[in-house]
């Protein structure tokens, strides 16, 4: 038994037969072969499947591929632009944000919508944002810290009328 | 001569493919054909297995086969490469999968081999298993007691083994004569290590090569190979290749061999497909390994000054069902040994009880013994000087090893194969700078303001050492130690025609970023462009052995192997250089990358011309081989010893017991630094865990074994927002043991961190003359302290 999905993931339209119990993670993982975001437990607690739905950080365990039907899907795949890093992850990589990387695409997905919200987040704010994404290895300090520098960029680029509309 | 490459905060090489979702993990890897597996695990902590009926679970469409222990008859149990040195070990280990009898939840007895993972999850439900369960034991302070259940046949009473350290005699002198006793019970509670990647085994056969190819997630292949091929399947080691792509994390709980790995192996030449197995998180948190669970009573003794005369230590470890790969050395060799600390105790007598449970298996976690012996040494130093009324930081200064005593004996570290003596030190600055930097002498008015506002502020401190980079092999190793290996390293460095290098290391990388530092200590030492240094490990197909990383031994063994495998080419550059030039090569300088004729700096030759004449091979000098390709083996003549003071500043809440942490500083002395953005890195999370342990963490089993905290939702591991942002200084005691002058950095963190916030919160309650609480010190645990003591008076 499946059931027929489409969705655009990454800006490319998917067409997909999918089981109706597979979850959005397992189709994104196993059916897209986008493995950049990752399964990190099975209670929705680590955040390490984080992805954006129309737009909102989801963590992808806990939706079926089903119910993104007719979804726009962005994963740590569709961040970058070309070769040109987006500044989470020019961030993560000069304020040694990560270390085993295994949690990183979430926490960049999840970061991303704070950001989205909050261009100018305090780090109060961006601890909570982060606190349904476990990370075992950094700490959360140069994570926070990366993310504040992010915002930062962000927040220039934006208010650079040269950089308006790229 | 080292360019300044060496000891740069330079960005991350291994980045780049983690921020765009490029890592290739274990469970990324999908080979055509593969299977999947699911191991249906005991539901009993205990109990005879009387049958298994996999009729229906094998008829299911999609199901490749079902096996059962007795299907696994031929495969060795898993081996114990670590026994307590010296002394009588009564060892179990686990089968691949339980045959008769399972001792704990994590048991396996069947496998489903499927075309997916949900029809092997599926099938793995329809088997149907009948038990007769059997009486459990879940603390190790009960499993010894007459009338408790029996696991093993050979460990009467549950005991693997006791173990002794140190001075019994004197020990007891000492406290039986001094002025001043304290005794108190401490519980070090079991922890989860929580690796964010669970662990997995790929096993594809050959059929054509008759090769095994095995993917792990693993932080040593080359040790797993040699468990996997040598003691548990009888495969000749050439025939199996053992790779470890990216790895999620380990901090320790990767280290070990697993029933899974040989499963898949057997499994994939028995089906003639690939198999994988990636456990769930619950199976992570019921099998795969656990954490310190020592409950241990303190003694210690000395005068009304402040001088300590004696520490007596006796202490059960709880081990779990079996034994882990090296699980007794844990709490022997890397506890009882380092049990002085960074102090001039003059008696110092420690006994271990390695204990058998109907729990998981305990064996190293982050620090791996050195955090248990720093919070048994730190709250005894903070126990003592309540007693005494001097200040801790007073009674610290007055007993640490003099900076002039150093190579200091302190008598623990003492086997048939000789003593190892701590390296360097001076362990008061550090302490000094971490009560500077928190206003320590400001406290008073600050702890008076908090009552104000209904609050109990408190500071505490923890001045710890830690041994890393554990070596040599000689004291190490069986006839000394029990360890039944070596731990040396290896490198190899071939520098390319075109002047491009590949470094391959036996280290392992799961976090830590050797891609960068090895390629900083290599170029550094050839004086050729980071840029052009490749690092490969964790193939033992094209990486020479290696024993692994863990022990914070990467720094200090791994980039000493590749530090001295530089200074082979360069020594071959030299001779090639001289013959190129006519000149000795005792004649010829070697500095950043260029040789040139003493004297005459204009007859020169760069290391990538000598790569490219040592390439070619049209004019070698006589007899010289051609190429550069250098390989070293490094087994260090001590091991090293970092250490620092690390100290928290908490405010309890008196209606909720609710702890704030406040601040947090630490002064760390980790030797020389390779990269110290990374070594940051290292110690803010090492740094996490041991505050996690502190305040929030804990493995909870009820009594008929059964895990309760058995998913993230139930083992609080620690948030972002529940954290402040540390305070990071440091001193630098080079290591005299290399001449890297590293000591490491891994686990120092979590060495240091769960006694600094313990006895902060201690400080902050004494006004209600709270001496103790066991950890983890959560909302509830804090209020019934604060509260039973407010019914008493």
């Amino acid at each position: 038994m499946t059931e027929q999905i489409s969705l655009e993931v990454n800006g490319v339209p998917q067409a997909l037969a999918v089981e109706p119990r597979r979850l959005l993670v397992q189709v994104i993982r196993e059916e897209l072969g986008l493995t950049g975001t990752h399964v990190g437990c099975d209670t929705s607690q680590c955040g390490a499947c984080t992805v954006h739905v129309d737009g909102q950080a989801v963590k992808s365990c806990t939706m079926l591929a089903v119910q993104a039907d007719g979804a726009k899907v962005k994963t740590i795949e569709g961040m970058a632009t070309g070769d040109d890093l987006h500044p989470l992850q020019a961030a993560f990589w000069e304020k040694h944000g990560l270390q085993c990387g295994f949690c990183t695409p979430g926490m960049i997905m999840a970061a991303a919508d704070l950001l989205a919200r909050t261009p100018d987040p305090s780090d109060r704010e961006i601890r909570h944002a982060i606190e349904g994404n476990f990370c075992r290895c950094t700490g959360y300090q140069n994570i926070v810290e990366a993310i504040r520098e992010a915002a930062r960029t962000m927040r220039e680029s934006n208010s650079t009328p040269a950089m308006a509309g790229v | 001569m080292a360019v300044d490459v060496l000891g740069a905060p330079i960005k991350r090489r291994e980045d780049p493919r983690f921020i765009t979702g490029k890592g290739n993990y274990l469970d990324d890897i999908r080979l055509p054909g593969m299977a999947y597996v699911a191991v249906l695990r005991s539901p009993y902590a205990h109990a005879k297995i009387d049958s298994i009926d996999a009729t229906a679970a094998r008829a299911m469409p999609g199901v490749l086969g079902v096996f059962t222990g007795r299907d696994f008859e031929s495969v060795n149990p898993l081996p114990c490469a670590w026994a307590a040195g010296g002394v009588e070990n009564h060892l179990n280990t686990p089968r691949v999968l339980a045959i008769d009898t399972v001792r704990w939840t994590g048991d396996g007895v069947a496998i489903v081999v499927a075309e997916s993972r949900e029809i092997a999850e599926d099938a793995m439900l329809a088997i149907e298993a009948r038990y007769t369960p059997l009486p459990v034991v879940v603390e190790a302070e009960h499993a010894t007691k007459p009338g408790a259940p029996q696991l093993h046949e050979n460990a009467p009473n549950n005991i693997n083994m006791v173990w002794t350290v140190g001075d019994r005699e004197g020990t007891a002198q000492a406290i039986a004569s001094a002025d001043v006793v304290v005794r108190q019970r401490i519980v070090n509670q079991r922890l989860i290590p929580n690796a964010m990647e669970p662990r997995g085994a790929i096993g594809s056969y050959d059929q054509g090569t008759g090769e095994y190819t095995i993917w792990m997630t693993s932080q040593a292949p080359h040790v797993m190979r040699l468990l996997l091929c040598a003691f548990v399947l009888g495969i000749p080691e050439n025939r199996m290749r053992c790779i470890s792509p990216d790895v999620g994390g380990g901090f320790g709980s990767k280290i070990f061999l697993y029933a899974d790995m040989a499963l898949v192996a057997v499994l994939s030449k028995r089906l003639g497909r690939p198999v994988k197995f990636v456990e769930s998180r619950r199976e992570n948190y019921i099998a795969t390994t656990h954490g310190r669970d020592h409950v241990t009573e303190i003694e210690i003794a000395g005068t009304k000054e402040g001088e300590v005369t004696g520490l007596r230590v006796t202490t059960v470890a709880n081990l779990g069902a079996y034994l882990s790969t090296i699980a007794p050395g844990i709490p022997t060799t890397l506890y009882g040994r380092m049990l002085s600390g960074p102090y001039r105790f003059p008696n110092v007598f420690c006994e271990v009880t390695g204990v058998y449970t109907n729990t998981a298996m305990v064996d190293a976690y982050r620090g791996a013994g050195r955090p248990e012996a720093t919070y048994v040494i730190e709250r005894a130093m903070d126990l003592f000087a309540d007693k005494t009324g001097l200040d801790p930081a007073v009674v610290r200064r007055r007993n640490f090893i003099p900076p002039d005593a150093f190579p200091y004996d302190s008598r623990l570290m003492t086997n048939t194969s000789g003593t190892l003596s701590y390296d360097s030190g001076n362990y008061g600055p550090a302490l000094d700078r971490a009560l500077t930097m928190v206003e320590y002498d400001g406290m008073a008015a600050k702890k008076a303001d908090a009552r104000r506002r209904g609050k109990f502020l408190g500071v505490g401190m923890s001045s710890y050492i830690e041994v890393c980079g554990v070596a040599p092999s000689k004291w190490i190793g069986l006839p000394g130690e029990g360890w039944g290996a070596g731990l040396w390293e290896s490198a190899n460095i071939r520098v390319h025609l075109t002047g491009k290098v590949v470094v391959t290391t036996g280290s392992q990388s799961h976090g830590q970023g050797h891609e960068t530092t090895m390629a900083q200590i290599v170029s550094s030492e050839l004086g050729i462009p980071f840029e052009d240094v490749l690092v490969e490990h964790s193939d033992t197909l094209g990486t020479p052995f290696g024993y692994g990383s863990y022990g914070s031994r990467s720094a200090a063994v791994g980039g000493m192997a590749a530090y001295n495998a530089a200074g082979k080419i360069v020594q071959k550059a030299r001779r090639l250089a001289a013959h190129m030039l006519e000149a000795s090569p005792d004649d010829i300088v070697f500095d950043a990358g260029k040789l040139y004729v003493r004297g005459s700096p204009d007859r020169v030759k760069t290391i990538q011309e000598i790569a490219l004449a040592a390439s070619v091979g049209y004019d070698l000098p006589e007899g010289m081989e051609p190429f550069l390709d250098e390989t070293a083996y490094y087994d260090p003549p001590n091991c090293t010893f970092p250490f620092g003071t690390h100290v928290a500043v908490v405010e309890v809440d008196e209606e909720t017991g609710v702890i704030d942490l406040k601040r947090y500083v630490a002064v760390d002395d980790v030797g020389k630094k390779i990269n110290p953005m990374i070594v940051d890195g290292q110690l803010h999370g090492g740094i996490v865990q041991g505050i996690g342990q502190a305040l929030w963490e804990g493995a909870v089993y009820g009594s008929d074994g059964q895990l309760l905290s058995g998913t993230m939702q139930d083992y609080a591991l620690p948030r972002a927002s529940w954290l402040p942002t540390f305070e990071l200084d440091e001193t630098i005691t080079p290591s005299p043991v290399n001449p890297l002058g590293v000591k490491g950095a891994g686990e120092a963190g979590t060495i240091g961190s769960a006694a600094a916030v313990v006895n902060a919160v201690i400080d902050a309650l004494r006004p209600l003359d709270i001496h103790h609480i066991d950890m983890p010190l959560t909302a509830p645990t804090v209020w019934r302290a604060i509260h039973a003591r407010e019914v008493r008076s």
